[in-house]
Parts: structure tokens; sequence; C-alpha cells
């Protein structure tokens, strides 16, 4: 039966007890989901490769959720809100498809509250906070255009889940890219002031590119399941070039973030914004372990 | 004698399922949001598979449990709600009747999408957004003015031609 407003539909009798109350006890994501690892593919390997773009997506959109109540429009506060929502949505599904390929039958939340700083696989882009509205534009773009980029050769991968998961993430950045690429040009294009700004944030966001295509060992050996991260340097390079050109902006060659021994975010050597982050991620259910509301 | 019992079973069942309103669209069920994509019985056992529409779609949890439990109110003892992601939804899948209950409601339903999602997706550098015409008053003078709104599947529009503001289901 339908309603003639949501009023009325909230206030229907219900038994369930799950009426528009959002908390924990959520239904796993991946609930009759064919999540057996295809013939030759390793299942930790797997489980790796879906912790690397679950946590992209869940540290980015925990980041944006920081926006929340802070943007300078309430239509860019709900934009905020709606694209920190559909990367939160990509990484449960990614976080339970993690704990179903390796075995051990870890939850999204196993995953988001229990691991440390180290065991975070998401690049250190996504991790870092932004100075200014500026800086979060520039970031969401530079963050939109790659993962587009990986998610539209991901809906080839040899892994069903996988695919599905990117084929419908793909719909999403699309709009999340335009969004992005739409105020870099509005503030670069717009008053001295504004664009002054603009640059500030590019160049915040600069030094996090190089780690972006550094290609992984566990993307090596899933080939056909997973990305090559280097495949997609050409085509950022392309949008980028395509919005800064729009925007009347120069890219700043800058070196790269150095990372400890070799090592960043893919081998869970983070900047010293993430601790701060998961302290807060992580504060309710590390005070009170096995808490439901 | 079994065979007809079970087909009447399925269509009951069928029937059940079909009727879940959507909780953020409730002037919609989930047959006509398209969401539904299969009711099957074996036995005594009902299966219904669900599509969500985003993938952070909050919704989808309750419209699982909404399922569940309107089935067992039918006597449907065992029910099992399955999740399907490929193919995932599109906005062609609403109905021609939920098209029509979305404008009825003042809510402009979605064009057939263009066939895109090509290797690499087009940047779309303007904010203007595709044409949509005003669900209040039919005027083609309308001008989108935020890209996301309360929910995810809608974005925002003003008409020049009635003063109106109103939400418009997104070609995704």
């Amino acid at each position: 039966m339908g309603f003639d407003t949501a009023y009325e539909a909230i206030t229907e009798e219900s038994d369930s007890g799950h009426r528009w109350a959002f908390g924990t006890g959520f239904t796993d994501p991946l609930a009759g989901v064919d999540t057996s690892v295809p013939a030759g593919v390793d299942g930790a390997d797997l489980a790796t490769y879906c912790l690397m773009l679950g946590d992209d997506a869940l540290i980015m959109s925990h980041r944006l959720q920081q926006w929340l109540a802070r943007a300078p429009e309430l239509e860019e506060e709900t934009a905020i809100a709606n694209i920190a929502l559909d990367l939160l949505g990509q990484a449960r599904l990614l976080l339970s498809r993690a704990g179903m390929a390796d075995g051990s039958k870890r939850t999204e939340d196993d995953y988001a509250f229990d691991r440390t700083e180290r065991e975070f696989r998401n690049v250190r882009l996504a991790e870092v906070a932004d100075a200014d509205f500026a800086g979060l534009v520039a970031r969401l773009l530079v963050f939109s255009t790659w993962r587009l980029a990986l998610l539209v050769r991901l809906r080839e991968s040899a892994d069903p889940v996988l695919a599905a998961v990117a084929a419908q993430g793909v719909k999403e950045l699309t709009y999340h890219r335009d969004y992005a690429a739409q105020w870099v040009i509005r503030l670069g294009d717009g008053t001295g002031y504004s664009r002054q700004r603009m640059e500030a944030g590019l160049a915040a966001v600069a030094p996090l590119v190089a780690e972006l295509f550094v290609p992984s060992a566990v993307e090596e050996r899933l080939a056909g399941v997973a990305v090559d991260a280097a495949q997609v340097r050409a085509e950022f390079d392309a949008v980028l070039a395509q919005v800064l050109a729009e925007a009347g902006l120069d890219w700043p060659e800058v070196a790269g973030l150095a990372g400890v021994a070799g090592q960043a975010g893919r081998d869970g050597v983070h900047t010293e914004a993430m601790g701060y982050l998961l302290a807060e991620l992580q504060s309710v259910a590390r005070a009170m372990p096995g808490a439901t509301w | 004698m079994v065979r007809t019992l079970d087909r009447a079973m399925l269509v009951r069942a069928r029937q059940v399922a079909q009727s879940v309103p959507d909780p953020e669209l409730p002037m919609l069920t989930v047959a006509d949001l398209g969401i539904l994509r299969d009711v099957s019985v074996t036995g005594t056992r009902v299966v219904v598979s669900l599509t969500p529409t985003f993938s952070g779609c909050p919704a989808i949890a309750e419209i699982r449990a909404d399922v569940a439990s309107r089935l067992g109110a039918a006597g449907f003892a065992d029910v099992e709600v399955r999740t399907v992601l490929s193919p995932p939804w599109t906005s062609d899948f609403i109905s021609p009747e939920g098209r029509r209950k979305l404008a009825e409601a003042g809510i402009a339903p979605p064009r057939s999408r263009s066939e895109s999602g090509g290797d690499p997706v087009p940047l779309t550098l303007t904010a203007a957004g595709p044409r949509v015409d005003c669900p209040v008053c039919g005027s083609a003078d309308t001008a989108r003015t935020a890209a996301f709104s309360g929910t995810a599947c809608k974005d925002l529009y003003r008409c020049r031609a009635c003063g109106e503001p109103f939400e418009h289901v997104k070609e995704i």
C-alpha cells in the first residue's frame, strides 16, 4: 500500500521495531549474495584488496561527515552528506566482502571499529583534514577522479561481487566528480581571492597524488580481479587537465609526500592526521564494546 | 492439485511483497520503484530478492524488515530476503505506474536514461542539469538548484513559470 506523505508512513503501525531508526544491528549488506571466492583467486589477497578500496571510502566518508554543520550553504552541506553516504555504502559492501573472502567472517563493524591505525590500508589522500572548502573540493576532485577511473575498469573484475559494487559506484562517483569539478572551476574562475584559496587547496592536495598510482604487490597478484593503479594515471591526468583549463588554474608541480622506508598508506603507514581521525571514528565502539543502540 | 496450491501461494506472496512501500518515497511501492527483483516459493519457503537503489541506501534495511514482517503477517513463516547487486538498479526500472505516482506527488519522474557509462565517463562541467518539465504546471522553463537533495536518488529544481521548487528523480 502507498502513502500520501512520508509522515503517514512514519506513524503507520509496525511490529518490526526497525522503522526509521538507524543504529547498530544492521543487516549484512551482502545478505543473500554469493560471496564464494572465484577459482584461482587467493582469498587473503582478495580480502586485502577489498580493504584497500573499502578503507579509502570509509575514511574519505568520515572526513566528509566532519563537514556537516560547517558547510558554507545548506545545498553544499546536503551534497557533502550525500557523497559521504554513497562512500559509506561502498565501504560497507567492500569491508563485508573482505570478511567473506578470507574466511575470517569478520563483519564491517569488526573492520571499521576494531582495527589499529597500522591495519588500515587507505591512501593518505583520504585521511588528511581540509583547511577550508576550497581544500575540500580540491581533494574531492582528485579522489573521485581517481576512484572513478579505477571503478570503471573494476566493472570487468573476475570477482562478481567487486564488479557489481564497481558498477553501482561508477554512477555515484560520476556525480561526485562533477560536483567537485564544478566548484573548482567556480572558485578558480571567480574572484582574485577565491582563486587564491583554490590554488592553496590544490597545493595542499598535490603532494598526495603520486601515492595513488603506485602499484602494489596485491594488485599484481590479483591480475584480472584488481585494477593496476598505474594504469589509470593517463585518464586521471586528462580529466584534471580539462577541469584546470576551464578553471584557469595550473597544477602545482611538487614532489610526492615521502613515506617511511618506502611505505605509505597502502602499507598501513599513515600521516599524523589518521590517529586523530580513528580516535573519533572508533570512540563509541571502544568505550563501550558490543554496545547497541 | 499441488501445482495449483504452489501457484496460489506464489501469487499471494508476490501480492504482499509488491505492496511494501518505499520508506523514502512512500507514495511508491517497492514494485513501482523497481527494486523488487524476484519472489519465489519453494514448499513453504518464500525468497524475496531486492536491489538497493544506491550503495549507501539507508532504507534497504527497513525495507527488508518490512517485507519479512508483512509476509509473516500474511501467514508465510519462512521468509528469506536476499540482496541482488547485479545488474545495478537504474532509474529505468521505475514502472510507468511509479512515474505517474511520482508526478502526482509533485516529484518529476526520471526521463529514460541516455546510454552512457562508456569508458571514460564524460565530465559535466556545467551545473545546469538535464532539462526537466515542472510536475506542478508542466512548464519546461525550469532550472536545477542543486545536484543533491534529501535522498540520494533526487536532485532539486525550481520552476521559473510557476515559481515552485520541486524534486526530480535522477537518471542513473
